[in-house]
């Protein structure tokens, strides 16, 4: 069963989001995302200051098997991205709640999320 | 396996030149090179012991079953070989004059008229050199179409979420934004969801029919007109005609422009074996764009010209030449009651397969009769015995099968692509069932074998995620 922490907020896309503060948000995919994805070889990261829209893809990941969409949780604009991914795409595998992708702020619209036990529960449809 | 370079002695060779006998004559300075080209130096029988060294390592149609879903690896006829070898196709030169190569326009004349009559266009290009690249040049068609018209606003194209990769990606460099379309759970376009999607800044669709879960949407006539409807121009991928050639015709599904990929459908060697072809048909309405080079005129006047509005060569001079000998070759010889035939024998070799196996165990993506190919998925097997289609995969090599094209379509999970085509015999594919029934049957008895497959190989698994996040792509001297 994949892990799910529950302090966070969760996409049925398999992203996971933080809100650091009203308007502000940390974003990063699922233990259930790169357990489906497998090894990840490659992270192409948005840029600082790109706009990204709650629903469409902001960036995109690549492991062995495919490339996948990320699709931002959140409406805002890109503050931040993680770096160290760059160099080191196997931490997604390794620590997905802890190694996340992009920090957005001045959010001003947001998917419809879901909690850390609705998504357990979907997931479990999605296993089945 | 040691390199060339690494077999290399120096001073061995296998020419032994004649003395020089007249004056030498160097070249003016800053012509030459600096230093030697380094090149390896070796007798000529270690040379061929190193090829056919590589060569048993390889496995090709001609090696054993090659049901690569997708990538249509029926037997390719030797007589194709043989015409291509021609010393007058071999021999002739691309800039030479179009009245010297006569019989040269003659086959892109003929190879077109055939192509047109299959796929019911009204123009054909053999420019690209494989169908990405006729996918590129499709699209490039499609947006100087609308900018010829001054339709500017037309900047998206509709891709169907179990389209093949280069779909999305052919539409991104043609500088369109590409927007997918959900397909439903049995596997046909959403027509709802492409309603809602189309519109006035809808450039075009992009469809492979039969899909690439090897399934014909029946509903193929209403996606072509709901594009239409919206302005919009539908291409065809033409990766899966070996489903419906000489049978169901993408001009006549409401398509405008169609990729062909010769080397698939038309039986010349690839994926390693040779160069591709990705022929372009286009109806009317986009002739007047073609690349340069289209061969106009009439038997013994045949020459070559450029389309009054075209877009320019996507290649140099006219394409592969000798795949399209081999295609025209290979059409010659099937003729108007062979090309269907190959096409409903590959129909009904896809069904055989999907029936022995689903009856013995495995469990098909979409249930109920396949075109070509099929898709099985191997999630609940994955869950339950931890054997993957990977597993399955790399098992099924250690049998002497190539495996089945994996993880693909991306809709599908652990899903497994197999396409037979119509040139295996009925004992191949019984041999095959048998051997994927086999590995079934190890996934719940002993999965741990299977983990370690191939053990037959020279090599066994290679670490793909290494050469992923590694890739070493240059030998160091």
């Amino acid at each position: 069963m994949a892990h799910v922490p529950a302090e966070l907020l969760y996409t049925k896309s398999h992203e996971w989001v933080q809100f650091t503060g009203e308007t502000t948000a940390r974003v990063g995919i699922t233990d259930f995302a790169q357990n489906s994805l497998g090894d990840i070889v490659f992270v192409n990261l948005p840029a600082e200051g790109d706009g990204v829209t709650a629903g469409e893809a902001a960036c995109d990941v690549e492991s062995v098997k495919a490339v996948a969409d990320i699709v931002s949780p959140v409406t805002g604009t890109v503050t931040a991205a993680n770096n160290d991914l760059e160099s080191a795409p196997e931490k997604l595998n390794e620590s997905p709640y802890e190694a996340w992708i992009f920090e957005v702020s001045d959010i001003s619209d947001r998917e419809e999320l879901l909690d850390a036990a609705a998504y357990e529960a979907f997931c479990a449809t999605e296993e089945a | 396996m040691k390199l060339l370079f690494e077999k290399s002695v120096p001073g061995r060779g296998m020419d032994i030149l004649p003395p020089l006998d007249v004056p030498d004559c160097p070249l003016e300075a800053g012509l030459a090179r600096e230093k030697a080209l380094r090149l390896p130096q070796m007798a000529e029988g270690d040379l061929c012991r190193h090829y056919r060294a590589l060569e048993k390592r390889a496995h090709g149609v001609c090696d054993g079953f090659y049901p690569l879903g997708s990538c249509t690896m029926k037997y390719n006829p030797k007589i194709d070989e043989q015409m291509a070898a021609l010393d007058g196709f071999t021999g002739v030169h691309p800039l030479q004059d179009a009245k010297d190569a006569q019989g040269c326009l003659e086959v892109y004349a003929r190879a077109e008229a055939s192509l047109k009559e299959i796929t019911g266009m009204d123009a054909v290009t053999f420019q690209p050199a494989a169908g990405a690249h006729g996918e590129f040049l499709g699209l490039l068609l499609i947006k100087a179409y609308h900018h010829d018209r001054g339709d500017l606003a037309r900047t998206k194209i509709l891709v169907p979420d179990a389209a093949h990769g280069t779909n999305p990606a052919s539409a991104t460099m043609a500088g369109f934004e590409v927007v997918s379309v959900p397909s439903t759970a049995n596997g046909r376009v959403d027509v709802e969801a492409l309603r809602a999607l189309a519109g006035a800044d809808t450039a075009g669709l992009m469809l492979t029919n039969p899909n690439t879960l090897g399934i014909f949407d029946e509903n193929i006539l209403e996606i072509t007109k709901v594009v239409h409807e919206a302005g919009g121009l539908c291409y065809y991928d033409g990766a899966n005609l070996n489903a419906v050639m000489g049978i169901a015709r993408p001009g006549d599904m409401g398509f405008d422009v169609v990729h062909l990929n010769l080397h698939k459908t038309f039986a010349t060697p690839h994926g390693g074996g040779g160069p591709g072809s990705g022929a372009v048909g286009v109806k009317a309405l986009l002739r007047d764009f073609l690349p340069d080079g289209q061969v106009v005129g009439e038997a013994g006047n045949y020459r070559f010209e450029r389309p009054k509005k075209s877009v320019g060569r996507v290649k140099e001079f006219y394409g592969n030449f000798g795949v399209v000998v081999k295609a025209l070759c290979y059409m010659l010889s099937l003729g108007a009651e062979g090309v269907p035939e190959a096409a409903t024998g590959a129909v009904l070799n896809a069904n055989y397969l999907m029936h022995a196996l689903v009856e013995g165990g495995y469990e098909a993506a979409v249930p109920g009769i396949c075109m070509h190919e099929f898709v099985l998925t191997l999630e609940k097997l994955k869950h339950e015995t931890g054997v993957s289609a990977l597993d399955v995969a790399k098992a099924m090599i250690d049998r002497g099968i190539h495996p089945p094209t994996m993880y693909f379509p991306l809709i599908v999970h652990e899903a497994l692509m197999l396409e037979p085509t119509e040139t295996e015999s009925r004992e191949t594919l019984d041999e095959c069932a048998k051997a994927m029934l086999d590995i079934l049957k190890e996934a719940h008895t002993a999965p741990e074998t299977l983990h370690a497959c191939p053990v037959t190989t020279p090599i066994g698994r290679p670490d793909e995620v290494k050469a992923a996040r590694n890739p070493v792509l240059k030998y160091e001297f």
